[in-house]
């Protein structure tokens, strides 16, 4: 951090003045001047609140995604069809057993087994080609979508979510002051809150399970370079197929989430695609943090450019792809 | 390699070799399968009825096209654009805006010959800005990008209602009509469009052997070599991206006069994944490939449901069946139909060279 201040002062004081702008617009109260220009504090704060949700359900799918490119240099393109198919079998459980908990259990452990499948039965045959691997997830991801869609129907699922996580709770932001004087706090929906705790907590068990424990040892060993590791006597196919069913365990939990805050439908295996690809553009391949850092800038990015420039939110997100390519074509945090 | 011996032969007068030269730059010509192609496309019309002309050798020829933009960038280039349907469909969109259509308020009604020349540079001005963000990055990152840029535009074409007229699209987009001939009537149509795919087709043709085109096969295979031979490898790529580009424009044009309205379902990342399937089942390596494969992808989307329901099953799973031809084809062969031709031609060969005299090896 310090290393960065001194490289790039000019950044930095950027920065720090765009973090000071933005805790200012969170927590003071908005003077009328301000309200009358870009609307009520209580409209932004419910933007920013749910820009940093999605940043987190976004950093569920995305983390697999980097995870499984970093590793094995494979662009699954068949990550949203994951995504969905956990969604569906979280919903199914969920109203088969009514435990909203089980339901992510199950979606973890039923995609991880199809990521486990599709590591032994297709990718392991075609190492090392890039393209072709490429191809066959474009290829699986057709079949999966026409499969998915052939059994649930084009229908929206919702996921429903546990009677005690139903309803707003009151955070302790103030959103405006009455003509009375009584301060009016920020009501927002508890479920999304807890599931971005959540990811909070998956993603720091996953950057301490990469940077503390053997086996994430070898794993930040593979991404930086496969062959010499496989050398030394990993068992590199083990390996292998751990990273590809946690990578789709996750897309399958985020699937589950992603069914609670919004719903289920074909089609929304493009749009978790789509924002995997852009998140990890943003955030460096191969990067957790990188897909932590991405996922929060574009979930803001979405949730705000909805908000105030509706018709344009798409190019909000693409111009944000676009300006990292050009400054900066390898992610914000990716190393090479 | 190549280039050296094409300039060796240019630089010598006399006829035989100019004649050699041109044999070589134009094999198509010497070849009787080839003619009989294309002579069964130039009297299809007498034929074909209305349906088959347009439905299935038109749009054959409109997604071939489009998918030869492609199969140039990735044949020859090495790059893996997705985004070469969003160009097309950019071009589309132009001519519907620019041009006359049901949608008063937004077309600014201006004739065809000012409205497609308008609709081509930009579209091939959107490509080249794309390609320009693509070789960026390297390699693989190439269809990440082209596929987020894809699917930007197809959300945003969703979403914004000034320009694109949100997802409803932009209906009865006018086709040119002059000197008397309606050119969106089904014959004239298909020549046009017949024309327009020769041309291009001929035109990639053109470049893959013209030094532009060698020099960005060698920049394909060893970029580093090539930037040590001092040619400038981005550069060679974004041209190749403008070129690919205004393929996949006259492809977009095209479509929308045939389909007379275009709406963001034109422009899905399914329709973007199509035109790779497309290229890629039908081999991208030669440019006939795409056209092959369109005519693949054109028979089973139109046939499919009704061979489906005759075999008793849901005529809805033609898309299933497009997805496990497509892995079929990329298990089983490096390089599509076009692929799979020349094994099967290679061992025919082979066995005939083996029993005539055992010369194989």
């Amino acid at each position: 951090m310090t290393k960065f201040i001194e490289r790039h002062p000019a950044w930095a004081l950027i920065g720090i003045i765009a973090i000071a702008v933005l805790l200012w617009l969170v927590f003071a109260i908005w003077p009328p001047g301000l309200e009358a220009a870009i609307g009520r504090k209580r409209v932004f704060l419910n933007a920013v609140f749910n820009g940093i949700t999605l940043g987190g359900l976004y950093f569920l799918v995305a983390s697999g995604f980097t995870l499984i490119f970093g590793l094995m240099r494979n662009v699954n393109l068949a990550h949203g069809s994951l995504y969905l198919f956990g969604g569906y079998i979280g919903y199914a459980v969920s109203t088969w057993t009514g435990s909203w908990i089980l339901s992510f259990i199950a979606a973890f452990i039923g995609v991880a087994l199809l990521g486990v499948v599709l590591q032994l039965a297709v990718f392991r045959r075609m190492e090392g080609q890039d393209l072709r691997q490429t191809m066959v997830t474009i290829g699986l991801s057709i079949v999966f979508a026409d499969l998915m869609l052939w059994v649930f129907g084009g229908d929206f699922y919702q996921v429903q979510t546990p009677a005690w996580l139903i309803g707003p709770i009151q955070l302790p932001l103030l959103t405006a002051v009455k003509s009375s004087g009584e301060p009016v706090y920020l009501q927002y929906p508890l479920v999304r809150l807890v599931i971005f705790v959540a990811s909070v907590v998956i993603g720091i068990a996953m950057w301490l399970a990469l940077n503390r424990t053997r086996i994430g040892m070898i794993v930040r060993a593979g991404v930086d370079d496969r062959d010499i590791l496989a050398a030394t006597g990993v068992r590199i196919q083990l390996v292998f197929v751990l990273v590809f069913a946690l990578g789709a365990g996750l897309a399958g939990i985020a699937g589950v989430v992603g069914g609670t805050f919004q719903s289920l439908s074909p089609g929304e295996d493009t749009r978790f695609l789509l924002a995997s690809l852009v998140v990890v553009i943003v955030g460096g391949m191969g990067s957790i943090p990188g897909a932590a850092l991405g996922a929060v800038i574009i979930g803001l990015a979405e949730q705000l450019g909805s908000v105030y420039i509706p018709t344009y939110a798409i190019v909000v997100t693409f111009l944000i792809m676009v300006l990292v390519l050009a400054v900066r074509p390898q992610g914000l945090l990716a190393r090479r | 390699m190549s280039l050296l011996q094409s300039t060796q032969l240019r630089a010598e007068p006399t006829a035989a070799a100019a004649r050699r030269a041109f044999i070589r730059a134009w094999p198509e010509l010497q070849n009787p399968a080839a003619w009989l192609v294309a002579l069964i496309l130039v009297i299809m019309p007498v034929i074909a009825n209305g349906f088959f002309l347009i439905e299935i050798f038109g749009t054959t020829l409109i997604l071939g096209i489009i998918a030869l933009s492609l199969m140039f960038l990735a044949g020859y280039g090495g790059m893996v654009s997705l985004m070469q349907l969003t160009i097309a469909g950019f071009a589309g969109y132009m001519v519907a805006v620019f041009g006359m259509s049901g949608n008063a308020n937004i077309s600014l009604g201006w004739p065809w010959w000012l409205a497609t020349p308008m609709a081509l540079a930009l579209a091939t001005l959107f490509g080249t800005l794309g390609g320009a963000l693509a070789v960026r990055t390297e390699g693989i990152y190439t269809i990440m990008i082209t596929l987020a840029i894809g699917a930007a535009f197809y959300y945003f074409t969703n979403q914004n209602w000034a320009i694109f007229n949100g997802h409803t699209g932009i209906n009865t987009v006018a086709t040119p009509n002059f000197w008397g001939v309606d050119w969106r009537a089904d014959i004239a149509f298909y020549y046009v469009t017949l024309g327009v795919a020769a041309t291009c087709y001929f035109a990639v043709q053109y470049v893959s052997r013209a030094p532009f085109g060698l020099a960005l096969q060698g920049v394909r295979d060893n970029p580093r070599r090539m930037a040590a031979l001092g040619f400038n490898t981005n550069a060679h790529r974004i041209a190749a991206y403008a070129f690919a580009a205004f393929i996949a424009a006259l492809g977009g044009v095209l479509q929308v006069w045939n389909y007379r309205q275009i709406s963001p379902g034109s422009v899905s990342v399914g329709a973007c994944i199509d035109v790779l399937i497309i290229a890629v089942v039908g081999g991208i390596t030669r440019p006939v490939g795409p056209f092959i494969g369109a005519f693949i992808f054109v028979l089973l989307r139109t046939f499919a449901i009704d061979l489906l329901v005759k075999f008793g099953l849901d005529g809805n799973r033609f898309r299933l069946l497009i997805g496990l031809g497509f892995l079929a084809i990329v298990f089983w062969s490096s390089d599509g139909v076009i692929g799979l031709w020349d094994q099967w031609r290679r061992s025919g060969k082979a066995a005939t060279t083996r029993s005539g005299g055992g010369r194989h090896g």
